[in-house]
């Protein structure tokens, strides 16, 4: 990699940055402009405010459940496509892609028919004291749907870049699967792992298609972050909306910055390990 | 090494493979092929009649044209964009490369309600970039492609950045002290390298559009038979407590998406075939 050297290529550096700031930096700095426009007295009574707390509440509880499930299945999943080889193998890593293609409000709408009030399974738990649909437990199974292949995906070439050599060599040596996995295995994807995690958890937190459809949108109680921004602005409360929309925002940026540091030390995990 | 079996290619060697294969398969099941399996089975009590009147309603039909045009301009748009991020990204030392690289996967990191939010607020007539531009963008057609191309634009830099990586400029180069003028290399060398890594990552982008509703719904100003997009419909028959009809809507952008899926695993095969054939 060098300087750009003559006009042409400081010209193109130039455009790329000016599409980098149009699009990117300037909503960035718009919505925290925005969410401090009304002073900072503003900005704390409107995150002290019932549903804020509320939708932060939730938001939390919705990622806390989310991430460790998907983060079990991507571990197992991308484990089993790439130590084994079998048939069907390419179908699994085609039908973990299918979230990615689906758009969330048919997610949505998917899980409504399975689970909502007028089918078999969702009127059996209703009889049984538990609501799943429009409320918070179907929030929580739309995200799973949403979120899950991203553990998986990043794993998936981590893994297959690593071969397993030193994992048969610890089976020989008279390892139990348990002791391989978490001596061997977990310590040489442990970084990707991790960024698997932040970056599920800022799709999880940040869901908006999937979860509108079996949210029911009930403030103070089915109202997740995301959702509260789109409601406060239909109520026209823009500062409300965009005190909301800065706190995502943050985890936005926080995701960024860790996603960065952590692909940067996997990175240099492999380098050493190739070393 | 070992002969394969009915079921194995290869004979494990590592314990394991029951606990993740076990695993793997119950989660993709429940989570993702249960629930979509009964949405087409919900469907499928629908007669003919009902099902074609719910997909191929005038409001509804205006949604497809809406939905695929603007997915399509959004894609051109975002190839180009995401060719000249990404080619500056690997080529070019310049100031501020690394925040660039960073914030290039803030679209994918930021909530899409939020993203959209942001946007209407940016290009309403009278907002920081609206009040420069002569025509209408936010609550119009052109705000559904602007939320497009912001959302996809991760896709196209991620998957050509690696490749462009991995090609270095030594075939440029070459290329450049063999005669072949500026154009000449970028169509006869560096196009055909990066050919397969548009393709996907164009088509993810497309699919991503396609499928695309909290920043689309709150800049596009939903105006029925204007700037409606299905997903939006789908929503809107929901509120009306029309279940089939939403069902029935679902059911046909879910194929839509599912198909263009596997047209993408297969061309990705063959592209990836060609390339090798080529070298």
């Amino acid at each position: 990699m060098k300087k750009p050297q003559d006009w042409r290529q400081w010209a193109l550096v130039t455009l790329g940055l000016l599409v980098v700031a149009l699009i990117l930096l300037v909503p960035l700095a718009l919505i925290f402009s925005k969410a401090l426009a009304g002073g900072l007295e503003l900005l704390w009574s409107n995150l002290n405010e019932d549903y804020m707390l509320h939708a932060i509440g939730l938001t939390l509880l919705v990622a806390a459940i989310t991430v460790p499930l998907n983060l079990c299945f991507g571990i197992c999943l991308a484990w089993c496509v790439t130590h084994y080889d079998f048939r069907g193998r390419k179908l699994l890593t085609t039908l973990i892609d299918i979230p990615y293609a689906v758009s969330p409000v048919v997610a949505g709408l998917c899980y409504l028919v399975v689970y909502g009030l007028e089918s078999f399974i969702g009127r059996w738990f209703y009889d049984n004291g538990m609501q799943l649909m429009f409320a918070w437990p179907g929030i929580v199974m739309v995200t799973v749907f949403v979120t899950a292949p991203y553990v998986a995906r990043i794993l998936i070439p981590v893994m297959q870049t690593q071969g397993q050599d030193e994992e048969t060599a610890a089976m020989c040596l008279g390892a139990s699967g348990w002791q391989i996995f978490r001596r061997i295995s977990l310590p040489k994807i442990k970084w990707a792992l991790l960024y698997g995690v932040v970056v599920t958890n800022a799709r999880a937190v940040g869901e908006f298609g999937a979860v509108s459809v079996v949210s029911g949108t009930i403030i103070n109680q089915t109202l997740t972050l995301p959702l509260l921004v789109d409601q406060l602005n239909n109520d026209y409360k823009p500062a409300a909306a965009f005190t909301a929309a800065g706190l995502l925002a943050c985890m936005a940026l926080l995701t960024l910055f860790l996603k960065t540091f952590m692909e940067w030390r996997q990175r240099r995990l492999m380098q050493r390990a190739e070393a | 090494m070992s002969k394969p079996t009915l079921f194995f290619l290869q004979t494990p060697l590592l314990p394991g493979f029951g606990l993740s294969f076990g695993v793997s398969v119950l989660y993709l099941s429940l989570v993702i092929l249960l629930p979509l399996s009964a949405l087409l089975l919900y469907v499928s009590d629908m007669t003919w009649g009902q099902y074609w009147f719910a997909i191929s309603d005038p409001r509804v039909v205006q949604t497809y044209k809406v939905t695929i045009s603007a997915a399509f301009y959004s894609t051109l748009a975002v190839l180009v964009l995401g060719l000249l991020l990404a080619w500056i990204i690997t080529r070019y030392d310049f100031p501020g490369r690394r925040i660039v690289d960073a914030l290039i996967d803030l679209p994918f990191a930021l909530p899409t309600s939020v993203a959209g939010l942001t946007l209407a607020a940016l290009l309403v007539p009278n907002g920081w970039i609206g009040q420069w531009l002569g025509f209408k963008v936010a609550y119009a057609y052109a705000g559904i492609v602007v939320a497009m191309v912001f959302t996809s634009i991760p896709f196209v830099v991620r998957t050509v950045q690696p490749v462009l990586q991995d090609l270095g400029s030594e075939y440029e180069e070459a290329a450049r002290t063999l005669g072949a003028s500026r154009l000449q290399t970028f169509r006869k060398v560096i196009l055909p390298t990066l050919a397969p890594a548009l393709v996907t990552g164009g088509s993810q982008a497309f699919i991503r559009s396609l499928g695309e509703f909290g920043a689309v719904i709150m800049i596009a100003g939903n105006i029925p038979y204007q700037t409606e997009v299905s997903s939006l419909m789908i929503f809107v028959r929901l509120q009306e407590f029309n279940y089939p009809a939403a069902a029935a809507i679902a059911s046909v952008i879910l194929l839509a998406s599912l198909t263009l899926l596997f047209l993408l695993q297969v061309v990705q095969g063959r592209l990836f075939a060609w390339q090798r054939q080529g070298r």
